[in-house]
């Protein structure tokens, strides 16, 4: 999308429409010439994998509101009757179920990748904010889908979630019941919701656009965070990457179907194969396995707004990481103290998100205090202190020295730097 | 016993979800104990339901738990469907016609019953929930519809990523196995049983209002299956099984397939990429 538009149509017909519209030129020089560092490793396969992840989101999602109906009396038993009498229903919504949480998988792996290599670093604010949107949109679409379905963790989840709104100070209770459209989780919020959970998958591809527009104009990081210097540096996107993210998205789709063939339930909550009740409260409720760290930290401050404050704000903090790093050096790689911070920082985050499925009582109250508040301090006070003690290690002049010097004496280095010419 | 509809204190609406929020709100679970694994066919990558077994436990179900217990989603056609008990649709015909099941308005205004077919669903033992409590001390006797997929306990670390190398989804099955086993004659001394509820020791709480439901020799088997109350359950909980996954043998057979594309597939891509990264370090 930014200029490497090499593509000449032979064909006349073709020439006289990209003459008027470049689209096939925008394809080609955004997935076929476009140059992507050579040493990227399998974890930049999560990009091409999210994609795949949302498309399928997207269809099979299509494809279950054909069957769906969105009301308080009916739904449960109308995705019942998808699993039951739809041919392939059960494959679609076992597909739609578990492809959420393969999808936040992929998105976690994608984050911690950008996290460690310091993907959010100059020139890639933009980008990693969009990503962030991403994220946001992600969660707000993930929870109104376990709606859907009106079973008794649908029905609690939303309670306690949109519940927590009312925390606003004044106007928190009006929030509330504008959310509800009443004075209760019922059916006009299974509407809204319903409503909401087709349009904000259409909303994510389009920050999706952006993002991966962001992401041509300033062109990948990779694991040194040198940027590429000379077109030895990188090779074109096919069919190098495009042959690598179609090995890894077939991996991942080997474990995604582990899931959904096998365990298809594994990632659910057997309550909500209960009907939904307003008058049972269910013993405990728990949210998706993906929001687990976050109702961590809600739970762990004893005030209802600042556990709300607490929750929003560590997604917020995400946004400033860029501006909070303050290192010259990009890839964590290259970071000896900062590697280890990021190692327990991602401990901390499961540890929140393990401490999310146990009951908020006791030891694991304040096991979450402690972990909630060393969430903000990486962020807050390690990641802008550490930019300024900590002693990196050499960094490689560039990333063909840096693959070089890995494999030494492996080949001479003429073979690589002229492989990447060599197209096809 | 997380996620079990135990403690079915009536919410002040949304309230209790807020508390819920500040701290403890939900008591303590009472230590019922963790249900043991037990065999099931229908485990496994290549689980199936045995046909035989499916066919005794439909006969438990229609003359012990059908009393009490409705099955909505359960139609009579379900029964000649692949991948279940293997009735003919003859059979299944035959099962729907012993049901007067309520039709109409016919062109007088009147509802009328006649025989059910192959289309209805299976007949509800009480006209709504409030009749059910009403024969059941208060209590709801669930629907059996989903009720295998809807029970479960708490594994635990490391277990719970264990299962997912083993597979292991058959927390409602295991836990209705131990539950239909699991009653006492007596509670346990100390343990005061409230009015009306029976003393279980798997049930959250261990005070169910339902009566221990089998007995030995209650169900007469023709096909020379012991008649026990491990057997019967075991039956009637693969029943049940199907009841809520009717299409789990079509899910384990065609990831199997996808599986065996995928991995060749996968090998495929693996050696093309290798073939073309071979000339470039990185
Ligand atoms: C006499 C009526 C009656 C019969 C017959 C009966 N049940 Fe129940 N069952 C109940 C009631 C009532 C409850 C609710 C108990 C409670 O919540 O205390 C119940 C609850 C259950 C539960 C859910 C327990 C839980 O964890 O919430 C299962 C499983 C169950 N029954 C299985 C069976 C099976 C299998 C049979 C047939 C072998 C059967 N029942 C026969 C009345 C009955
Ligand atoms: C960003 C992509 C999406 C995510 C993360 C997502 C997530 C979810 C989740 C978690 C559920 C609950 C699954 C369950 O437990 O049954 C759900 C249900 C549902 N979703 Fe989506 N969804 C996405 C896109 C879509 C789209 C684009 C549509 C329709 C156009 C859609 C339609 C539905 C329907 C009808 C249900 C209810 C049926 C069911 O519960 O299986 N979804 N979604």
């Amino acid at each position: 999308m930014s200029g490497h538009a090499t593509f000449e149509p032979k064909n006349p017909a073709l020439k006289w429409f990209e003459s008027r519209l470049p689209l096939v030129g925008l394809i080609h020089s955004s997935f076929i010439a476009y140059p992507t560092p050579r040493n990227l490793n399998y974890w930049w396969t999560f990009g091409g994998i999210l994609s795949l992840m949302l498309v399928c989101q997207i269809l099979t999602g299509v494809v279950l509101v054909m069957h769906y109906t969105p009301h308080a009396t009916l739904a449960f038993d109308s995705v019942e009757h998808i699993m039951r009498d739809v041919s392939y229903g059960w494959l679609l919504r076992y597909m739609h179920a578990n492809g959420a949480s393969m999808f936040f998988i992929a998105v976690y792996i994608h984050m911690f990748r950008g996290l460690y290599y310091g993907s959010y670093k100059n020139p890639r604010e933009v980008l990693w904010i969009l990503g962030c949107i991403i994220y946001l949109l992600m969660m707000a679409t993930g929870f109104m889908g376990y709606v859907l379905p009106w079973g008794q963790m649908s029905f609690w989840g939303a309670t306690v979630i949109t519940n927590l709104f009312s925390a606003i100070p004044v106007v928190g209770p009006t929030i509330v019941q504008w959310l509800w459209g009443g004075f209760s989780v019922d059916n006009a919020t299974l509407n809204r919701f319903f409503s909401l959970h087709y349009l904000l998958p259409f909303m994510i591809a389009g920050v999706v656009v952006l993002h991966v527009w962001a992401l041509h104009v300033v062109g990948q990081n990779n694991p040194t965070g040198v940027e590429p210097k000379s077109e030895k540096d990188t090779v074109p996107f096919t069919p190098y990457a495009t042959i690598k993210d179609a090995f890894g998205m077939v991996c991942f789709l080997i474990f995604f179907s582990w899931f959904l063939f096998y365990i298809p339930n594994y990632l659910g909550h057997a309550d909500n194969y209960i009907p939904a009740n307003p008058l049972v409260t269910p013993a405990h409720i728990v949210p998706e396995w993906y929001y687990l760290p976050f109702y961590a930290m809600l739970r762990s401050v004893p005030d209802k707004l600042g556990g709300v404050l607490t929750m929003f704000g560590a997604i917020a903090v995400l946004f400033f990481v860029p501006w909070l790093d303050t290192s010259k050096v990009r890839s964590g790689a290259y970071r000896p103290l900062f590697k280890q911070f990021f190692w327990i920082w991602l401990a901390v985050c499961i540890g929140l998100g393990w401490l999310g499925s146990k009951p908020a009582e006791g030891g694991y109250v304040i096991a979450g205090r402690i972990l909630t508040v060393w969430y903000f301090v990486h962020f807050l006070v390690i990641l802008p202190l550490l930019g300024l003690f900590e002693k990196p290690k050499a960094v490689p002049a560039s990333i063909t020295e840096a693959v070089l010097g890995k494999n030494k004496g492996a080949a001479p280095a003429s073979t690589g730097a002229q492989a990447p010419q060599t197209k096809g | 016993m997380s996620n079990t509809m135990s403690f079915r204190s009536i919410a002040l609406g949304s309230l209790a979800a807020v508390l819920m929020l500040a701290g403890p709100a939900v008591a303590q679970e009472h230590g019922a104990p963790k249900p043991p694994r037990e065999e099931w066919s229908f485990a496994g990558p290549f689980g199936h339901f045995d046909r035989a077994q499916l066919q005794r436990g439909f006969q438990v179900f229609k003359e012990v738990c059908s009393s009490c217990h409705s099955a909505h989603l359960f139609a009579f056609r379900n029964l000649a469907q692949e991948g279940g008990p293997g009735f003919t649709e003859a059979q299944a015909k035959a099962v729907a016609e012993q049901y007067q099941i309520e039709d109409g308005p016919n062109d007088a205004g009147d509802m009328f019953e006649r025989p059910g077919r192959l289309s209805d669903h299976w007949p509800s033992p009480f006209p709504n929930e409030q009749a059910a409590r009403a024969s059941n001390g208060g209590a709801y006797p669930p629907d059996f519809s989903t009720l295998a997929k809807a029970r479960t306990y708490e594994v635990g670390f490391p277990g719970f990523l264990i299962d997912i190398v083993t597979q292991y989804q058959e927390q409602g099955p295991d836990y209705i196995h131990a539950l239909l086993n699991g009653y006492h004659d007596e509670p346990p001394e100390g343990f005061t049983l409230p009015e009306g509820a029976h003393y279980n020791e798997f049930f959250p709480g261990h005070a169910i209002k339902m009566p221990k439901p089998l007995s030995d020799g209650q169900v007469t088997y023709s096909d020379g299956t012991p008649e026990t109350v491990d057997q019967y359950s075991r039956d009637v909980i693969s029943f049940m099984m199907w009841l809520s996954e009717p299409h789990l043998e079509a899910r384990k057979r065609l990831g199997f397939q996808v599986m065996i594309f995928l991995i060749i597939f996968g090998g495929l891509l693996y050696f093309t990429k290798k073939k073309v990264w071979r000339n470039v370090e990185h």
